[in-house]
């Protein structure tokens, strides 16, 4: 590698990585998300089967809805039944749960959070103010619309969804993953400069980088 | 940056011959030296007991520096309030607090009727009663599951929350709603108790005795629990003044305030509350006097249900609630949750909707300068333990 | 608590005082005596439980109305101390040496009300909002509403009724319009 090759790619990275200090610049990597295509029927039928069968979510209560995950982690609903865990980093998630509204502070979090998972990586989100608001429709510092900052697999409506509405919407959750149409991560690849676009208008100190998983 | 060669509050004083250099009286924290490490808990780390994040420097596994970080909860419940008229705000006010909303919903509808003059019928005020002492129960239990599993112990958690999912379905009969209930409403309550809840809910005080009992014996007769919790976190009776501390957390260290008694609401005044106090001020004290604490409201939900009137209005004579208006003034009324003093602070300014409403959370100073004054100089995985025992519930800070 | 007031009125210029409840009083001072009458209430009078210190915002009459909300645990009874500051430069003598935990409540009232505490630590940072550009928007001329439409998509869809028309449109169709009594006392 000469010393041009080398000065490109530090210039690739200052671009990906601009805002941050001069010494948090190399932490990042700088390489957009890209799509994964499916293999053949079979393969991947069997892949969806496995993984319908083992959602491992992350363990970030991102608002009110988590109080009833308490319920369903815990021995009267008993999710691990299911196959369900939780997981305390993303990066051994695969599942998201965004447990009702979203404050501006918290959508960093949450992006950040969801680039950091590992495909194949499902969102649900819970509670009707990740639908249009809920009853914060008009406040400054919630979300209306959690799609338009993340994609979103299944919705589960209510304020708050009961714990049985929760299995309910897993079970849609792997219906649709064993149907092969969970494409949130192909679509977050594709819609990516969409997405950042969007988040970028809401988040106002944007001290972080663009890709950063 | 607090005080680290001198630290008055903790128990434990650690050997400072090597580092952080201290100058003038202040510790020499450094990142760049590669002596520290700078570290966030939170707000997805499990063992924080809501959306909250600790900033942290520590030193090997030592905490040097604390600060809280909140906000990840705030939905602008005062601003919104503010733009709806007072009946619209019940909706809102119980999310405030979502372990525990029963106590929002009576301080709003207390200041209301404050404000307006109403005087609530003699049945609805038990049923209040009851409501609020199910629900400082519900929060308890879950609680302590919250205390066992920031120390690693998983099953009584398992317990304890299980066993709080019988007092939700309590609340679903009487209520209609399982964790946000929107029972009370100014004037009065909404509905009478279901038939049969009395023998129900006599049924459960039985059986949570009985966990109550099994956590005693694996959860505070515990020697790992005791070693870890005893002189963690020790509140001494001067901070208690100095920091607004309230609740279980000020009554661990000998100071006599539980609103229930020093203001009696709706009916404690002719209940049998007794103050528990304790005097040692630590994290295992504080279990301990929760601990007494449910016992105390499962003595006292049996004894609202043996007074409950058969027979009584629900309702005061209220005004058409859509166009309600309220005459000017101020007031503020508080109720002791599970964490402590709950207080809302209301102003009318004569037209249908509210000028202000505040409320003030026991967590707010728990939370953020007390956590900072007490994680410091205590080891990392104790923190867990540390912010479960003063009981901070994140979404009543930034409402 | 009357012979309190007396006191008081021979301290400090009283420019009110209302009785809300038997536990429950307010009192009104002026800017500049303020620091000095907490003082005195907590050292003296024994109300050292600081509950809340908030602000209201009269903008009718261009002021900001603070309280500060004391108790005394061995009368029970809770003390409020009102002032008034002016809304545009609004500025306070900070209470952070009186109670450790004051400069909370002044952080954030810098930021939701905009109203500056000099001297009060930490009162520069930020409280719960994070990167917020707009004026303070606890402030009653801040129009969350607007702010919401403009900042964030609406879902098509979502309808707003008043609560009012909605059920005379709904409820009282059939009927003559209402005294205004909904219920009676059984």
């Amino acid at each position: 590698m000469n010393k041009k090759h080398i000065n490109e790619i530090e210039d690739q990275m200052k671009l990906a990585n601009e805002g941050l200090p001069e010494k948090e610049r190399g932490l990042f990597a700088d390489a957009r998300p890209t799509t994964v295509d499916a293999f053949n029927k079979y393969y991947e039928g069997f892949l969806n089967w496995a993984r319908s069968r083992s959602l491992w979510m992350l363990a970030f209560g991102t608002g009110c809805g988590a109080t009833e995950l308490r319920p369903l982690m815990t021995s009267r609903y008993d999710m691990s039944r299911y196959g369900i865990a939780p997981r305390p980093t993303p990066r051994q998630a695969s599942v998201f749960i965004i447990g009702g509204y979203a404050s501006i502070k918290t959508i960093k979090r949450i992006v950040r959070s969801y680039e950091q998972m590992q495909g194949p990586k499902y969102v649900i989100a819970l509670g009707s103010c990740t639908i249009n608001g809920g009853m914060y429709f008009d406040s400054y510092n919630t979300i209306n619309r959690l799609d338009y900052y993340i994609p979103v697999d299944v919705y589960i409506a209510g304020c708050m969804p009961r714990p049985e509405a929760l299995i309910a919407g897993f079970n849609r959750l792997k219906e649709k993953i064993r149907a092969g149409e969970c494409e949130g991560m192909n679509e977050y690849a594709e819609k990516f400069d969409w997405f950042k676009k969007n988040q970028k208008q809401i988040i106002k100190n944007w001290n972080m980088p663009d890709y950063n998983w | 940056m607090s005080n680290l060669s001198k630290n008055k509050y903790s128990g434990y004083d650690a050997d400072r011959s090597k580092y952080p250099e201290m100058e003038n009286g202040k510790a020499v924290i450094d990142l760049d030296s590669h002596k520290f490490t700078k570290i966030w808990q939170g707000p997805q780390h499990p063992g924080v007991t809501g959306n909250m994040s600790v900033e942290l420097i520590i030193n090997g596994d030592e905490i040097v520096w604390a600060k809280t970080h909140v906000g990840y909860l705030h939905r602008a419940f005062e601003k919104l309030m503010e733009r709806r008229k007072y009946i619209q705000c019940f909706p809102l006010v119980c999310r405030i607090c979502v372990p525990e909303p029963d106590t929002n919903e009576y301080c709003v509808s207390a200041a209301m009727e404050d404000l307006a003059g109403i005087t609530v019928p003699e049945k609805a005020q038990w049923l209040r009663t009851l409501n609020l002492e199910m629900s400082r129960i519900a929060s308890y239990l879950m609680w302590i599951g919250g205390q066992a599993g920031s120390l690693g112990m998983g099953a009584i958690g398992q317990w304890t929350v299980g066993m709080r999912d019988f007092w939700l379905d309590l609340f679903e009969e009487m209520t209609g709603g399982r964790v946000y209930h929107m029972y009370m409403i100014p004037g009065g309550v909404r509905k009478d108790l279901p038939d049969g809840f009395k023998d129900q809910a006599r049924d459960l005080i039985v059986r949570t005795r009985k966990l109550l009992g099994d956590v005693e014996n694996t959860f505070l007769s515990n020697a790992i629990v005791k070693s870890r919790l005893q002189g963690l976190g020790i509140i001494t009776p001067e901070m208690v003044d100095e920091y607004g501390i309230v609740g279980p957390n000020a009554r661990a260290t000998g100071r006599e305030y539980d609103i229930r008694i020093n203001n009696p609401y709706v009916k404690y005044s002719e209940l049998d509350v007794k103050m528990i106090t304790s005097s040692v001020g630590d994290a295992y004290a504080r279990a301990e006097l929760r601990y007494k604490d449910m016992h105390q409201s499962l003595d006292l939900v049996s004894a609202i249900l043996d007074r409950i009137p058969e027979e009584g209005a629900l309702q005061a004579k209220m005004p058409n609630l859509v166009n309600w208006k309220i005459p000017p003034g101020q007031t503020y009324v508080k109720a002791e949750s599970t964490r402590g003093e709950h207080g809302f602070y209301m102003v009318s300014d004569g037209t249908g909707k509210p000028r202000r409403v505040f409320a003030r959370g026991a967590s707010y100073t728990h939370a953020i300068s007390v956590l900072e004054e007490l994680a410091v100089n205590i080891s990392l995985s104790d923190l867990a333990a540390l912010m479960v025992s003063l009981h901070t519930c994140p979404p009543e800070i930034e409402r | 608590m009357e012979q309190l007031i007396k006191k008081l009125k021979g301290m400090v210029h009283l420019r009110a005082y209302r009785k809300q409840r038997d536990d429950l009083h307010f009192i009104m001072v002026d800017k500049p005596q303020l620091e000095m009458i907490l003082a005195h209430l907590k050292n003296n009078e024994g109300f050292t439980h600081l509950a809340f210190l908030q602000a209201v915002d009269l903008i009718e009459d261009g002021k900001f109305q603070l309280t500060y909300m004391l108790y005394n645990y061995s009368t029970s009874v809770n003390l409020g101390v009102n002032v008034l500051i002016d809304r545009d430069d609004a500025e306070m003598n900070s209470i952070h040496k009186l109670w450790a935990h004051g400069w909370q409540y002044q952080r954030e009232l810098h930021e939701l009300y905009g109203i500056d505490f000099p001297g009060s630590p930490r009162v520069e940072e930020s409280f719960v909002l994070e990167g917020w550009e707009e004026m303070p928007p606890m402030r009653r001329d801040f129009d969350t509403l607007e702010y919401s439409d403009k900042t964030f998509y609406q879902r098509p869809g979502r309808s707003t009724n008043d609560p009012a028309e909605y059920m005379k449109e709904k409820m009282y169709k059939n009927y003559p319009p209402s005294p205004g009594i909904r219920r009676d006392d059984e």
